[in-house]
């Protein structure tokens, strides 16, 4: 009798163990499925752009001729976010881990990352309403002083909603993700190497120099592809910032699109072949971050083993 | 005696240094000068700061190249440089904070604002209330019931499949290929833009409800992708700081292995999890995004979130910035996008000090 009971109890606990491993492995299944249906769903949607006639595409001259100038867009976007990104991001990270005093560089850390937590619609807010009408004058300055330059050709925008002001909110939302990655890594770099350069004299700046930054080569190149597949994906910031138009060269005129903010202006009114289209853009823009993030990754699995990036 | 003193100050460690004050004398003279300039071309706080911390840095640079070499004034403006970029990263935030403030301020304070919805709010009343002075009509009711109904859908989706990936990742898996594959996936998730999220659950609804659903579920569908993926690798993070010893005490006893993780594991790292879930979720309350393309927008209360389209913060922002209301009188709509605007950053802010709060709350009892 008690030994039934036994067996019956173990049972029991059998099938509880099985039922759990079984919902944590279908979990784990879940969500390769998952990705495979974001790539399979965005894939059927999209299948209607190629075939319809070249005619019936925005623009009238076929998908391609449509995407290539908003994924121009969005690489300068993203390129221009970077430029400005990286070396702020990197010396926020150094100064946060090596220059602050230690009581205080846990508090900035949070500062920093605070700048991670305010959501993207108000950046894009910020930049249209201060960012943008206070760019006029630095954008007409440069118009007239650098204008030999295609990049600061004018006439410079009356209203400060370019490209470049799209580029520097994304900086600003790019930023505390590269910062935290970095700072991360400048953590964990040998502490033996750094007292070693100091006590052969080295300055501050030479032991960082010497003893950190190559070590954090690997991590600062993955922080930034982190830091470019956020930027290129980035949608309501460019939208509310930018006022879109055909792929110019210049920075501070109004023109240019991104496939992120393209997609969102367009597709609450979208229906029919243009719902494809937007769909297939969409799918080009996760492609290529998808692309992005997976060089990114194998880099930083590349250095796991003295990294902390993972 | 005197003769060894002067013998040590000429050692070479001590000589060539500037004084410990030089500092303070460069930092006035900067601020002195700086405010000179700028009496020339008007006074400007902004510029005056900016240009003090520019003579600062050079004036300091440069007495140290002049009297400690080179070597030391690399290093000065390495110094310069690094602590200059971190007050212009807190620039933004300083800006962007003090804009939402003064901006939002006033139409957060507007009586009515959190308690009502747009329904009923035209161009008319938008007009009326500027022409008179009245205050702005509307309010954003319905937007923070839609934001709250999505993201606790949201919530309800991702937690079970990311709590479970993270322990099938730390306890079953035991590093297998499989595993690699899940992790890999999970940080290429973390890249999914937030646009493309939406677009597939756009996608998906489309084939199986019919083109052109946009129901508050289809949204929190979209905002799951974008969470799931942080609540797993943090989960997984908390799991994995789990000692060894409490699991092999527990199977020493006789315990079965679900057990184990339900009434062991889990309730060690909850605090982790806890936390990690309610990061999670301020992140994706501020999503605007995938909401454009999945929930549409509404003006009217709706707490279905499987039927009709639905309003949210974020959307609410955004619409009330691009069309506003009143296209003559865009101002009761700004007034209304900074408002919600505010409520959004405090809610956030309240999200991530909320974390920290449930980390501390849920922490394992140590010690009696």
């Amino acid at each position: 009798m008690s030994n039934t009971k036994l067996a019956r109890r173990a049972g029991t606990g059998r099938t509880g163990d099985q039922v759990f491993s079984g919902a944590a492995l279908g979990a784990g299944v879940l969500i390769v499925a998952i990705l495979f249906a974001v790539a399979m769903f965005l894939v059927i949607q999209a299948l209607p752009t190629f075939t319809a006639p070249r005619s019936e595409s925005t623009g009238g001259e076929g998908f391609f001729a449509y995407i290539f100038p908003i994924v121009i867009g969005t690489l300068i976007a993203a390129m221009i976010a970077l430029i400005i990104a990286t070396p702020i991001g990197v010396a926020v990270a150094l100064f946060i881990s090596h220059y602050a005093p230690r009581s205080l560089a846990k508090g900035m850390g949070y500062v920093v990352d605070l700048l991670a937590a305010i959501p993207s619609v108000i950046y894009g807010a910020w930049g249209a309403s201060f960012l943008a009408s206070s760019l006029k004058g630095p954008y007409q300055w440069l118009a007239e002083n650098l204008g030999w330059i295609p990049i600061f050709a004018g006439p410079a925008s009356g209203t400060g909603k370019t490209i470049l002001t799209a580029g520097i909110v994304l900086a600003v939302m790019v930023l505390p993700i590269i910062a935290s990655l970095t700072r991360e890594i400048f953590l964990q770099a040998p502490m033996l190497h750094q007292e070693a350069a100091l006590a052969l004299g080295a300055t501050r700046w030479e032991m960082i120099r010497m003893a950190v930054l190559p070590f954090a080569r690997g991590g600062i190149i993955s922080a930034v592809m982190l830091g470019l597949g956020r930027a290129l994906g980035e949608t309501l910031a460019v939208a509310l910032v930018l006022s879109s138009g055909p792929l110019i060269a210049s920075w501070i005129r109004s023109g240019n699109q991104t496939i992120a903010a393209e997609i969102a202006l367009n597709f609450p009114e979208a229906f029919g072949l243009r719902m494809h289209e937007l769909i297939a853009a969409g799918l080009v823009l996760f492609l290529i971050t998808l692309l992005v993030n997976v060089v990114a990754r194998w880099i930083i699995s590349r250095h796991k083993e003295f990294s902390g990036a993972n | 005696m005197a003769t060894l003193m002067t013998e040590r100050k000429r050692s070479a460690l001590t000589q060539n240094r500037l004084p410990k004050y030089t500092p303070y004398v460069v930092a006035g003279a900067a601020i002195v000068v700086a405010a000179a300039l700028m009496a020339l071309v008007g006074f400007n706080v902004f510029a005056w700061a900016l240009l003090s911390a520019i003579l600062f840095a050079a004036g300091n640079v440069t007495s140290s190249a002049v009297v400690e070499g080179r070597r030391k004034a690399i290093d000065k403006l390495a110094t310069s440089l690094v602590v200059g970029s971190f007050l212009v990263a807190l620039l933004p935030l300083v800006s962007v904070i003090w804009t939402v403030l003064v901006n939002g301020i006033p139409g957060l304070l507007t009586p009515g604002f959190l308690g009502s919805s747009m329904n009923g709010v035209t161009g008319v009343q938008d007009n009326a209330s500027v022409t008179n002075n009245t205050p702005v009509m509307g309010g954003v009711y319905h937007a923070l019931v839609g934001s709250v109904l999505i993201t606790l859908w949201a919530t309800l989706i991702s937690v079970p499949v990311g709590l479970l990936t993270s322990i099938y990742l730390v306890e079953y898996s035991a590093g297998n290929k499989f595993s690699k594959v899940i992790t890999f996936l999970v940080d290429v998730m973390t890249g999914i833009p937030s646009i493309v999220a939406g677009l597939f659950a756009t996608a998906l609804f489309a084939l199986i409800m019919g083109p052109g659903t946009k129901t508050g579920f289809v949204a929190a569908v979209a905002l799951s992708v974008l969470m799931i993926p942080v609540v797993v690798r943090s989960s997984e993070e908390m799991l994995k700081i789990v000692p060894n010893e409490l699991r092999e005490a527990s199977y020493a006893l006789g315990v079965r292995k679900w057990r184990t993780i339900l009434k062991i594991v889990i309730p060690t790292a909850i605090s982790g999890i806890a936390s990690g879930v309610t990061l999670a979720i301020a992140r994706v309350i501020g999503e605007t995004a995938p909401l454009l393309v999945t929930a549409g927008f509404a003006s009217s209360i709706n707490t279905n979130v499987f039927a009709g389209w639905m309003a949210s913060l974020p959307t609410f922002i955004y619409t009330q910035i691009m069309t506003p209301t009143s296209p003559s009188n865009p101002d009761p709509s700004a007034q209304r996008a900074w408002a919600a605007a505010l409520l959004l950053i405090l809610l956030v802010m309240a999200l991530n000090f909320g974390a920290r709060l449930v980390a501390r709350i849920f922490a394992p009892k140590t010690g009696r």
